[in-house]
């Protein structure tokens, strides 16, 4: 696939961040390969500590200044590679072209300034040629988009006068400020109510189809990926596991690891005592695999010898999907809607 | 999610809320800067103090609206006078009138305490925010130069710099600022250092913001209140040390009042003896002043902490 066939926005490849050094180092990603297109929407699953949010916060250089650094690979945004700028560059890329939205929107505004004050300077640090009005203008226009009534008022309030839900379209609002290119959304509603939680998924959507923005979407939700992603990124141990389309994921999925995330999802059409659970944990000190990151937990592979031995890669196993799995043959496909016995059994 | 757990809390642990005494309540529903100051009005100490200073701010400002006499002014008819209705604290051995004097002696000593505190906070904050921000080799030397100078004390090191460049007021409110900014630097580089880990560092750099902008915007602000307590406490030992330099002789230049100077004017032992209202109303000045600065430092200290709602 060429960039010019699918209109390729970012494209990251072979990304790998460490943190630390010598004996006490960790390496959280490790050779993380994946794409946005113009337009599209991403969705990155996977359990805490998979390296998502690393693997966000390397793209944007944001982890400069830790004790983290990315040690290979590529980010190239619109052909530019973002890991080898400086931070100057950067700078003009992060909220302009590039622009992120945090899990708890409650800790990412300063409780001290108004929410107009602080979305009003979201466009001053890249502008700063517009007027008072202008800007007033603009910040108004945004947060009534966002669904916040009475925008005149709600912008002398500060932080603490809004609801967790209201914040986090505010957030949004501020993201989308200056109509960037690409949002990545990083767990925007894991902090949120349930109730509320399908609101700015939805919001989401509206905004970056208005603004014309890709989204990358850091989740562990999947009932939220199947709502509004394109395609899905699957990770597991800094590593990416599986990627393809939405329904290629969801029905024919790959990997195991991403059989046993659909497996745990609840059903609302079939009653079940327990949920499915896939067994073990996941690495906690990530360092380099030998064999398969997964084997340890892993259904198909677990006594197999291959897996222990080979770290599989990602290859392409349909159009647009591919999965990092020895065994992809083996991976039962997900009957929606059925009782998972084959699963419990096969683990046991 | 707040609610839910608020919720939760209802339901398993019901009688607790009740017994919440009401006074907490309302406190919570103040605005911080309101409770501060209820805080700062309980401190009577602190009340003392502030209006004590205000009293003495006031007078200085206000000197030669209060006093008929120039502090300088040469009257041998009115030569060591005892204090009376026409001279309130009396007169010195140039008759001199020692209310004028110590009146217009305040003006230095307060100006030069505030300066200095202020120049010296400046000077704190600006390598404070410099050390906790950038962290590594930055944060280390100045903070190792910090233990050296708050390992000093102070006086010896300005008394060498005052008699090598020789007394004057900029110059000691200079040498004060440079050796009194240690507190104030550990003060804004904790801070700092806890501020640039919190959530709300990452969103900024994330919108694109430079260093400055997110020090200035974010930063400086929380700061400000904590260096106020330090400013306050700093200004009283500025005061202190302008005292001590006057009186060493290294002060301001006679015939300029400052109350350290008024000392060293009284210092022989016929004066001591024979004409105490010559020491005593400027040694009183400084004591109350220092004292209520200090006074006045502890209680915004702990109005401002809002953990410390005693």
């Amino acid at each position: 696939m060429t960039d010019a066939s699918r209109d390729v926005l970012l494209r990251v490849e072979n990304l790998s961040t460490q943190f630390g050094t010598g004996e006490a180092a960790s390496v959280p990603v490790q050779g993380v390969s994946f794409e946005v297109g113009r337009g599209e929407v991403v969705a990155v699953v996977g359990e805490s500590g998979s390296g998502k949010s690393v693997t966000m916060s390397s793209i944007l250089g944001l982890l400069r200044g830790t004790t983290g650094r990315t040690i290979a690979g590529s980010a190239l945004f619109d052909g530019e590679d973002l890991l080898t700028m400086s931070e100057r560059e950067l700078r003009r890329i992060r909220g302009a072209q590039i622009s992120m939205i945090f899990q708890d929107p409650g800790m990412s505004f300063n409780p001290v300034l108004t929410i107009g004050r602080q979305l009003s300077e979201a466009v001053r640090v890249h502008d700063r040629s517009l007027g008072r009005e202008q800007i007033r203008t603009r910040v108004r226009d945004l947060l009534r988009d966002v669904n916040i009534s009475d925008p005149d008022t709600r912008m002398g309030q500060f932080p603490h006068e809004f609801s967790g839900g209201m914040l986090q379209r505010a957030m949004i609002a501020m993201a989308m400020i200056n109509k960037p290119r690409l949002v990545i959304a990083d767990e925007p509603t894991t902090a949120l109510d349930v109730t509320i939680q399908a609101q700015i998924l939805e919001l989401l959507d509206r905004m970056r189809r208005d603004f014309d923005s890709s989204v990358i979407l850091v989740t562990h939700d999947l009932g939220v990926v199947a709502e509004i992603a394109d395609r899905v990124v699957v990770m597991y141990a800094g590593t990416v596991v599986e990627t393809g389309s939405v329904t290629g994921i969801f029905h024919r999925p790959q990997h195991p690891y991403t059989r046993g995330l659909l497996a745990s999802r609840p059903q609302l059409s079939e009653k079940k005592d327990h949920l499915f659970s896939i067994p073990g944990q996941p690495p906690q000190v990530i360092t380099e695999h030998v064999g398969c990151p997964f084997q340890p937990r892993c259904y198909v592979g677990r006594n197999e010898e291959a897996c222990g031995r080979t770290r599989p890669l990602l290859r392409e196993v349909a159009d647009g999907h591919s999965a990092s799995c020895h065994y992809t043959d083996r991976v039962v496909p997900v009957r929606i809607g059925a009782a998972d016995d084959r699963m419990g059994a096969l683990h046991d | 999610m707040t609610e839910t757990t608020s919720g939760s809390a209802a339901t398993t642990e019901a009688p607790t809320i009740w017994t919440v005494p009401t006074t907490t309540i309302a406190a919570t529903q103040r605005s911080p800067r309101r409770a501060a100051l209820q805080r700062f009005l309980r401190n009577r100490l602190a009340v003392a103090g502030a209006v004590f200073l205000i009293v003495v701010t006031l007078a200085a400002v206000l000197a030669p609206l209060i006093t008929a006499y120039d502090p300088n002014a040469v009257d041998l008819s009115s030569y060591q006078l005892p204090p009376s209705a026409e001279h309130w604290f009396g007169t010195d051995e140039s008759g001199r009138d020692v209310f004028a004097r110590v009146v217009f002696g305040a003006q230095v000593s307060l100006s030069v305490g505030l300066v200095a505190a202020l120049s010296a906070a400046l000077v704190g904050l600006v390598l404070g925010v410099l050390a906790g921000y950038l962290g590594g080799v930055v944060d280390a030397v100045i903070m190792r130069i910090v233990e050296v100078i708050l390992s000093f004390p102070a006086l010896i090191p300005i008394i060498l710099v005052v008699t090598i460049v020789g007394p004057s007021l900029p110059i000691i409110i200079i040498a004060i600022a440079v050796f009194e900014w240690g507190t104030a630097c550990r003060v804004s580089r904790a801070l700092i250092m806890s501020l640039k880990e919190q959530n709300l560092a990452l969103s900024t750099r994330a919108l694109g913001a430079t260093p400055f902008w997110m020090v200035t915007k974010h930063f400086i602000k929380p700061v400000l209140s904590p260096l106020t307590v330090v400013v306050t406490l700093l200004s009283a030992g500025a005061i202190q040390l302008e005292a001590a330099l006057s009186f060493l002789g290294l002060g301001v230049r006679p015939p300029q009042a400052s109350w350290g100077s008024m000392l060293n004017d009284a210092q022989s032992l016929t004066l001591l003896e024979g004409a105490p209202w010559m020491w005593f109303f400027p040694g009183v000045a400084i004591v109350l002043t220092v004292l209520s600065l200090n006074f006045v430092g502890d209680g915004l200290r702990d109005a401002l902490d809002p953990r410390g709602k005693r």
